[in-house]
């Protein structure tokens, strides 16, 4: 094996991870966009539009974890692993499993903010998706702010996460990211 | 002395059979506190539920007289509410119910019909916005104590009363189709 390209993610997880980023990146613009727009038809759209792509990406997201514990990701390759210290080992780590939470918190939280505010989700304006939580006004603005937080807190893990990511592909010049790059291994 | 107890049990025996003879409607009336109108719309295929806080009725109900009794409704458009504040400051504009010139929404019977065991078909104008339909309601009514309870379904045509204009009449964002719901508390209605 070539030293210098390290062992790559399957397809499957680098296809998941790359359709998963726009979907998350763009999940992320809409919902800053539409929060500010006046009461209209093109607000109301939007609204839909992001919890349907909200749904698919925690559904998206429940396949991926399962095929992240069923194919285990490649180990860091030894040489990175050594040139890291103890600090950004751990932040490697912490990073990735607040990623991992993150996919699932937000759009459960936003979920049960709709449902609370007494708009039940309808998948595409078809399928009716249960409520978790009751309808309540006084919920509904108690969970409010945590659907916007824990939405900041991904995109700030996400700015991290490609910040190191470019680090690696920029300064140290490893080959790190050709493990999640589409294309030939 | 006697002679006085005597007639003023009389007189009270007189004015108790008086009342019992008066026309039943005469003391009939809403309980608002347990009554309730809501409405469900659909805004891209999701049931929202909405209802009016604020509303009246005038009744002359005798459940043994249906075609000569009488319900006139009024609701109070300014207190309509989906529980959601945004959409609560736009549904008094013009597009939605126009409060300032309609502030009020109406019913009145023209017609009530038995329509089975506590079942009553009333037909009658349904006035929102300055436009009037002819609806038929069904109604189902329930007595527990001295509360009767009136229940029922029917369905409008928003735009039929021009609820949602301009950019908002594309029935594929919201649905014309508006399923109108109502819970009424009557008291001194007479037996069914």
């Amino acid at each position: 094996m070539n030293p210098s390209r390290p062992v790559r993610y399957t397809a499957t997880a680098i296809a998941l991870h790359w359709l998963l980023a726009i979907a998350i990146v763009g999940v992320f613009c809409v919902g800053l966009y539409m929060t500010g727009l006046p009461f209209s038809p093109q607000r109301l759209k939007l609204y839909n539009w992001h919890k349907w792509a909200g749904v698919t990406i925690l559904t998206l997201s429940v396949l991926r974890l399962v095929w992240r514990i069923t194919h285990r990701p490649p180990a860091l390759p030894a040489a990175i692993e050594h040139a890291m210290p103890r600090w950004q080992q751990v932040a490697h780590h912490a990073t990735h499993h607040l990623l991992y939470a993150l996919f699932f918190i937000v759009p459960l939280v936003g979920w049960a903010y709709s449902s609370a505010a007494g708009f039940p989700i309808v998948f595409l304006g078809i399928v009716p998706l249960p409520s978790f939580v009751p309808v309540s006004p006084e919920l509904a603005e108690a969970i409010k702010p945590w659907h916007e937080i824990t939405a900041y807190a991904l995109a700030a893990l996400v700015v991290l996460h490609v910040a190191a990511a470019l680090k690696h592909h920029v300064i140290d010049r490893d080959g790190l990211l050709s493990r999640m790059l589409p294309g030939r291994g | 002395m006697r002679l006085l107890t005597t007639s003023l049990a009389g007189l009270a025996f007189a004015s108790s059979a008086l009342m019992a003879a008066s026309p039943a409607w005469a003391q009939q009336a809403l309980v608002p506190a347990q009554s309730e109108i809501l409405f469900v719309s659909k805004q891209m295929g999701v049931p929202v539920e909405g209802r009016f806080k604020k509303f009246d009725a005038q009744i002359a109900f005798d459940p043994a007289k249906p075609a000569t009794s009488k319900i006139a409704f009024t609701v109070d458009t300014g207190s309509a509410t989906l529980g959601v504040k945004e959409s609560d400051a736009e549904l008094p504009k013009a597009t939605w119910f126009n409060v300032p010139k309609f502030p009020q929404a109406t019913f009145q019977s023209t017609a009530i019909k038995a329509a089975g065991p506590g079942k009553f078909d009333v037909t009658g104008k349904l006035s929102i916005k300055g436009a009037t339909q002819d609806v038929t309601v069904p109604v189902t009514l329930t007595q527990s104590g001295n509360i009767t309870t009136a229940t029922g379904a029917f369905a409008i045509k928003r735009l039929a009363f021009k609820i949602g204009e301009n950019e908002w009449a594309d029935t594929s964002m919201v649905a014309d189709d508006v399923q109108v719901k109502f819970k009424l508390a009557l008291t001194g209605v007479g037996k069914l």
